[in-house]
């Protein structure tokens, strides 16, 4: 374990890692962080001189889905290092310590790296009721609060901690809000995904740990180089869009022969995420690649925006206030939309019942 | 045969990106030999289709070199059918793919001796020698 008055570089020299050996690394870590290949030399010096920060984790209203993606993502050496090299001082599912010990731990962690430390946050917080979540006795609204007040920047990991997730969808029964909702006064980055690309997580943690800084973000707070393009745009099937070539059911021709699903639901045109190139699984696939439409988890409310298999075309009546205005307004449209979707279920029901 | 074989999926998606990427290659390889910079490409960034990095490492082909880096796990780097451009597969202890590059050059940088090694290699042939 890299010690907190050691450089990286000293670090991994003691470890029996050659200034060839540092190279890949810091080629695979400039690749992790969407670097271009001509910034490794730049990499290689910043990570260097880096020393160990301190990161303190916080779970709240969540699945454990996002720590899962990161822990069960095969820990490739480098993803591996970066964990080294990082000062891990905090994580209540991870760690052995709990009650009141583990708590005094994070507060010594907090005093001691005040200003310096990264908090990450998982899950969404309770407002309706603050007792809706506790740790330790202590309320996720509280801890936030307190640990973010303390800290150099919060990286929110996964939809319900960057913009309310699950828990929000509505009737939001918690009154569950994101992290930016509550924490005002620090640097914030959304890591959204449901749960988030393992490498993207690691990405911006080594982002920090090179640069010590924050990376450059979208309009939503969440780091450009991976969510600076939609799916649709970096998808491999894209081609077949262009030419109209588009699955219509999941077991018909078009989808045999790995045609686009946008009329079967694929919200690939309004995501930004970066799936469709660094995918899941060490690289194997993506949600489009297995032939399943991208369901858009890595944008605000994409839980209470329609049917996950109706075309964005059709959801762009999404909200309910929408739907009412949009019946006023063509009732004859909506009577025939009405009788070609009934239709459309006596069928699907009449199939499962053949 | 497998029974994920069975199921009677055909594929004839093409992402459109391998041909663009053998043209970058190509403009790569002429600046090179108007000695001007290498150019690395990371095929991790690229959206490609199921079989497509098969498909341009075919056409590459592999040329007359091959070598091994054994650090931080194993990296085969292997100059292609066309001189100058070489494949470099970075893989982890556990053998999985951490990072894949073109690299459009004469000698790969990590072929190359690093200065802080080779001093750390003299120092070590000293304590030798005085033992």
């Amino acid at each position: 374990m890299m010690r907190k008055d050691q450089t990286l570089g000293e670090y991994l020299r003691e470890q029996g890692v050659s200034r060839r050996g540092f190279l890949k690394y810091c080629s695979a870590t400039a690749s992790l962080m969407a670097l271009p290949p001509s910034a490794v030399a730049q990499v290689a010096e910043a990570l260097a001189s880096a020393k160990r920060p301190s990161v303190i984790w916080l779970s709240f209203q969540e699945c454990t889905g996002c720590t899962e993606s990161l822990t069960r993502s095969h820990a490739p050496t480098v993803e591996s290092l970066i964990f080294d090299a990082i000062s891990l001082d905090y994580h209540h599912t991870l760690q052995a310590a709990a009650g009141y010990g583990a708590e005094a731990a994070r507060e010594a962690a907090m005093e001691e790296n005040e200003g310096e430390y990264i908090l990450v946050v998982d899950g969404s917080i309770p407002v309706k009721n603050k007792a809706f979540s506790t740790i330790a006795g202590i309320s996720n609204y509280d801890m936030l609060v307190d640990a973010a007040s303390k800290a150099y920047a919060v990286v929110a990991v996964g939809t319900c901690a960057a913009f309310g997730g699950l828990p929000m969808a509505n009737p939001n029964p918690t009154g569950a809000v994101s992290v930016s909702e509550i924490v005002k006064d620090k640097p914030i980055i959304n890591v959204s995904g449901c749960p988030p690309i393992p490498v993207v997580i690691t990405g911006v943690l080594a982002h920090f740990l090179t640069f010590g800084t924050i990376p450059e973000l979208d309009a939503l707070g969440r780091p450009a180089a991976f969510f600076g393009q939609n799916i649709h745009d970096r998808c491999y099937r894209r081609p077949f869009y262009e030419r109209g070539q588009f699955a219509e059911t999941f077991d018909d021709e078009g989808a045999r022969k790995g045609w686009c699903l946008y009329k079967l639901g694929c919200k690939g045109p309004t995501t930004y995420n970066a799936c469709a190139t660094l995918k899941w699984n060490q690289g194997t696939s993506f949600p489009i690649q297995s032939g399943h439409g991208c369901i858009g988890c890595s944008e605000p409310s994409f839980w209470d925006k329609g049917g996950f298999y109706e075309p964005i075309s059709a959801g762009m009546w999404g909200s309910r206030e929408a739907l009412l205005g949009a019946a006023a307004a063509g009732a004859v449209l909506g009577v025939g939309s009405a009788i070609a979707a009934r239709s459309r279920k006596k069928k699907a029901i009449a199939e499962e019942e053949v | 045969m497998s029974a994920l074989d069975a199921i009677p999926v055909t594929t004839e998606v093409a992402s459109g990106n391998v041909e663009p990427l053998l043209h970058e290659i190509r403009h790569a390889l002429k600046r090179l030999a108007n000695g001007e910079k290498g150019t690395v490409i990371d095929l991790k960034r690229l959206p490609l289709a199921p079989g497509e990095e098969e498909k341009i490492e075919a056409v590459l082909g592999e040329g007359e070199v091959r070598a091994e880096v054994d650090a931080l796990g194993p990296t085969q780097v292997m100059e292609t059918s066309y001189p100058g451009v070489w494949l470099i597969t970075h893989r982890n202890a556990e053998d999985s793919i951490v990072a894949r590059f073109v690299e459009v050059t004469d000698t790969p940088e990590l072929l190359k001796s690093q200065p802080a090694d080779i001093e750390y290699g003299i120092q070590k042939l000293e304590t030798e020698l005085t033992n």
